[in-house]
């Protein structure tokens, strides 16, 4: 099948293309792009010479007004598959994704059981290819059962198909142990990805620390929980020149950090999510149970940073942390509700408001959110993926920035219900999701 | 405009001749105790207390009766009573009260009132004592001594305004616009 | 006239409506001194005492406080109850509520439970102390008690000593008692004051000694024997050495000053019996302003409209 994407404002920072034009998909891969800058192209000649548009097989998508991104990828997602169905599927979660703009997921390991040897990932990646929305690339484990004892198979894993090892949820306390991971990873060129936070310090913690912490009555987790890791984890990079990935990073004190190792060269990239510059503690407020997530949502001055962060280059990555849950789990006492946010289908909306801003500009966003995550998972290899270069995966992400949307907690795509934007209104969200050649429209 | 059914002069002569009857009736004062409810009983029960003692040069003790905790509407009334104080000075027990209101209509007040003193002891008699009755009964309860009998519709009310409430004394008729 | 249908906090109630409670509360109290100590007011109605905590004695005060109402009252404690059996917290209270309770009292370790309930919940959710968050009828109650012995709360110099960032209590006193116009001071050991909480508008003293110069009343709260050895203190020889009240420690509030405690207390360890038996000591009459402070927050509670 071809299909023809026409008219359309083109972004894609891998080729500095900024335009009006057309896009060729051919099964399922990018075969042209012209835009009005580029040189007329050649044209497929097939049933008599037609060219674009004589094509039985052809599918045209006009594209008039909207931009045409290169699919976005998500690197830290939760899919809950396996062991928590009842939170979320492969196929729901894709579902989501498809739905949020996103053509690509990256899976995080915690399921159940986790994974962390290379059957795991075969039934993940099986699993995925049979009911998948779009593509679906696991994250093992750094540690066998996540227990942080001794480091997992990564190299069997690589092989299966993860494209990068993190203990997220469970960072990984015993400091020589992360620095032969970061040693060993080296060996595959996947990067470690590190959930930040000093567990002994954040112990019993829910939400920020600080006035409105002491008021609520709720224990406070500082600041200082998920520096003090950032500067360990840092310095491991530094030492033994692995390579590093910190995920959601949510404090003013992290994004200096890691500007400061940049500065200096250390091999680190940074991601940050939606929640983090979209909204404050504050949230928590009336003990929003949909607000409480880890780390927690921060200070003004915290969000202030972040979006600094994003605008100077610190923060390379805008990732969802896509953390479904059952609702019986968050109607619970704001202390045992789990912790997350559903966020794969609000994550380009919140974050297109950075564009509104003036803080990025579209194809910034669009480095944040395909090209970069691309990059770190070397994802421009294989595939590729995140660019629109000839040759790529046909994963290609359509948006109105006209038409607004109100968020509706309890009719978002995902299983999981639980985002604190219930009611928002959004611009930018996507009105077409191309995955590997395969349409998915919106009225 | 509401209309006035009784003035300054009116009521002094009404309830001057209430605390004759208050004597009257019960042989002087002995063991007698008058007990306002609150809010416009109490001033009521302290002019006809000044009343008998201008004629009987007795002090006769006043007390005061908040019926919040005894009503039987706090269902149905649009908002909660303000609660006010109880003070009965006198021991009620085996005493002749005379209870004092201003404006006798349902009974429920009156009800609810004689609720509240038997719950602080055992009185000898109770009496009452209204300076209007406008009548509507919805329970089997009967004045003693009356200052004026005033005929009313139920979609009037009777207002008791005094000098104690920063007002100048008078009862005045009201149409009632909304529920009282 | 109360606005809301629960009382989950003093951070929800406008300075009016604790004066209203005060002023109701001192209408109640004329009652429990009296033969007959029960008035027909809620009489038909339900009250649900659902404890998660153990308590002894907020739990008898509520339920005395309905009976005094002639309001029907059942306790509800976890141990005898299927919450141990892994019911859930809303399926738990739902459940209370179908048993035909007009007012659910709660008390839970976890903050913003009544909050959750009453969302959920038609009847009225009074909060009996949840978590570090509030325990909103101790401080009407001690606000109570301070009017009634000092005529007046506004301009008073008010120490509340110990414990803070695990005291519900000393959070609901300093929401209420900054409303009703004092100033506060709070007193003890640095690890168990947050250091925001002067965000509140308190001033914060880490010498006990300073901290009681001049004072009008001195709140004690309890020390709880599991923080020692946490990292709070290192032990409760040297917290009594430091922050304990004793006789001489007290010389230096007003000559008038009095002493609250919200019980139980720790003798020997936050407060000395001389202080806790003595003249200027109030702890006594806290307990009986309980009943009258909470039978006033179910009679106001009950008129509000839904």
């Amino acid at each position: 099948m071809i299909i023809l994407v026409k008219n359309g404002h083109i972004i894609d920072p891998s080729q500095g293309i900024d335009g009006v034009g057309d896009i060729l998909i051919e099964d399922g891969k990018i075969k042209e792009v012209r835009t009005q800058n580029t040189p007329t192209p050649t044209l497929p000649h097939r049933g008599g010479g037609q060219g674009w548009g004589g094509d039985s097989e052809l599918r045209t998508i006009d594209a008039k007004g909207l931009y045409v991104l290169p699919g976005l990828i998500d690197m830290h997602t939760h899919l809950r598959e396996p062991g928590f169905e009842y939170k979320e599927t492969i196929n729901t979660g894709t579902t989501a994704a498809v739905r949020g703009g996103f053509t690509t997921v990256c899976c995080m390991p915690n399921t159940y059981p986790v994974n962390d040897n290379a059957s795991v990932t075969e039934f993940i990646i099986r699993k995925a290819a049979q009911e998948g929305l779009c593509t679906v690339l696991p994250i093992g484990v750094i540690t066998k059962g996540q227990k942080g004892e001794e480091l997992a198979e990564m190299g069997a894993m690589r092989d299966e198909g993860c494209v990068a090892f993190s203990d997220d949820g469970y960072p990984v306390t015993n400091s020589l142990l992360m620095r032969r991971a970061l040693e060993y990873s080296k060996a595959f060129s996947v990067p470690i990805i590190s959930h930040c936070e000093d567990l002994t310090l954040s112990e019993g913690g829910v939400m920020n620390e600080g006035l409105l912490s002491v008021t609520l009555g709720l224990k406070g987790i500082p600041a200082e929980a998920e520096m003090i890791m950032v500067y360990r984890d840092i310095s491991l990079a530094e030492l033994t020149g692995g390579r590093l990935h910190i995920a959601h990073v949510s404090t003013e004190g992290s994004v200096r950090l890691i500007r400061d190792a940049k500065k200096r060269g250390v091999d680190v990239t940074a991601e940050t999510c939606p929640h983090y510059f979209s909204i404050t503690e504050d949230a928590v407020t009336g003990y929003n149970t949909n607000a409480k997530v880890n780390p927690p949502l921060g200070a003004k001055r915290d969000v202030e940073a972040i979006k600094e962060g994003l605008r100077d280059g610190t923060i390379d990555v805008i990732a969802t942390d896509h953390a479904p849950h059952h609702i019986d789990e968050k109607l619970q006492e704001f202390d045992k509700a789990p912790s997350g946010i559903s966020g794969l289908e609000t994550a380009l909306g919140l974050s297109m408001k950075l564009v509104d801003e003036g803080i990025l500009t579209i194809s910034q966003l669009v480095e944040k959110m395909a090209l970069n995550p691309a990059r770190i998972l070397n994802l421009l290899v294989t595939g590729p993926k995140g660019t629109l270069k000839p040759g790529a995966d046909a994963d290609i992400t359509i948006i109105d920035m006209k038409k607004e949307v109100k968020i509706e907690a309890a009719k978002l795509t995902s299983k999981g219900k639980n985002t604190p934007f219930d009611g928002w209104v959004l611009k930018g969200m996507p009105v077409v999701t191309i995955s590997k050649g395969r349409i998915y429209e919106w009225q | 405009m509401p209309k006035e059914l009784m003035n300054k002069q009116d009521i002094d002569r009404a309830l001057m001749r209430m605390a004759h009857e208050i004597i009257e009736k019960n042989r002087g004062t002995e063991e007698l105790c008058l007990v306002g409810i609150q809010r416009g009983g109490v001033h009521l029960a302290k002019r006809l207390a000044s009343n008998i003692k201008e004629i009987e040069k007795k002090e006769i003790p006043v007390g005061s009766l908040d019926i919040a905790f005894y009503r039987d509407d706090l269902n149905i009334r649009k908002e909660q009573p303000v609660v006010r104080k109880t003070e009965v000075f006198c021991e009620v027990t085996d005493l002749k009260i005379v209870l004092v209101d201003d404006v006798l209509f349902t009974g429920r007040s009156i009800r609810a009132a004689m609720d509240a003193l038997i719950d602080l002891g055992r009185p000898a008699s109770i009496q009452l004592a209204v300076l209007v009755d406008r009548g509507h009964r919805e329970l089997p309860i009967k004045a003693d001594y009356v200052g004026k009998n005033i005929p009313t519709a139920l979609s009037e009310t009777v207002e008791v305004q005094l000098e104690e409430e920063g007002f100048e004394d008078r009862v005045i008729l009201k149409k009632l616009s909304s529920e009282e | 006239m109360l606005k809301k249908k629960d009382l989950l906090g003093i951070k929800e109630l406008s300075l009016e409506e604790i004066n209203l409670i005060l002023d109701t509360a001192a209408g109640f109290k004329d009652v429990l001194g009296r033969d007959i100590k029960k008035v027909p007011t809620l009489r038909g109605k339900t009250a649900i005492n659902l404890f998660f905590e153990p308590s002894t004695r907020t739990r008898t005060s509520f339920e005395l406080a309905a009976k005094r109402l002639s309001t029907d009252v059942i306790n509800f404690s976890v141990p005898m109850s299927s919450v141990v059996k892994g019911e859930s917290l809303i399926d738990t209270a739902l459940t209370v509520q179908a048993l035909g309770a007009d007012f659910i009292i709660i008390r839970h370790p976890s903050s913003g439970v009544p909050h959750l309930l009453a969302k959920k919940l038609r009847a009225s959710v009074i909060n009996a102390g949840d978590g570090t968050n509030e325990h909103p009828t101790q401080a009407l109650l001690d606000a109570f008690t301070i009017r009634e012995k000092k005529g007046r709360i506004e301009g008073l110099e008010i120490a509340i000593v110990g414990d803070i960032t695990h005291s519900r209590v000393a959070k609901s006193n300093i929401y209420s008692l900054t409303k009703l116009g004092s100033k506060v001071r709070l007193i003890g050991p640095p690890t168990l004051i947050p250091k925001e909480i002067e965000g509140t508008g308190v001033t914060v003293f880490h010498n006990m000694e300073e901290g009681l110069k001049g004072v009008d009343v001195v709140m004690m709260l309890r020390i709880q024997m599991e923080r020692q050895g946490k990292g709070f203190f290192p032990s409760t020889e040297e917290y009594f050495k430091n922050w304990g009240l004793t006789p001489e420690r007290f010389s230096l509030a007003k000559e008038d000053a009095i002493v609250m405690h919200p019980g139980p207390m720790n003798r020997g360890i936050e407060i000395t019996s001389e202080i806790a038996d003595g003249p200027r000591s109030v702890i006594l009459e806290q307990v009986t302003n309980g009943l009258a402070v909470r039978m006033a927050v179910m009679y106001l509670l009950a008129g509000v409209r839904r």
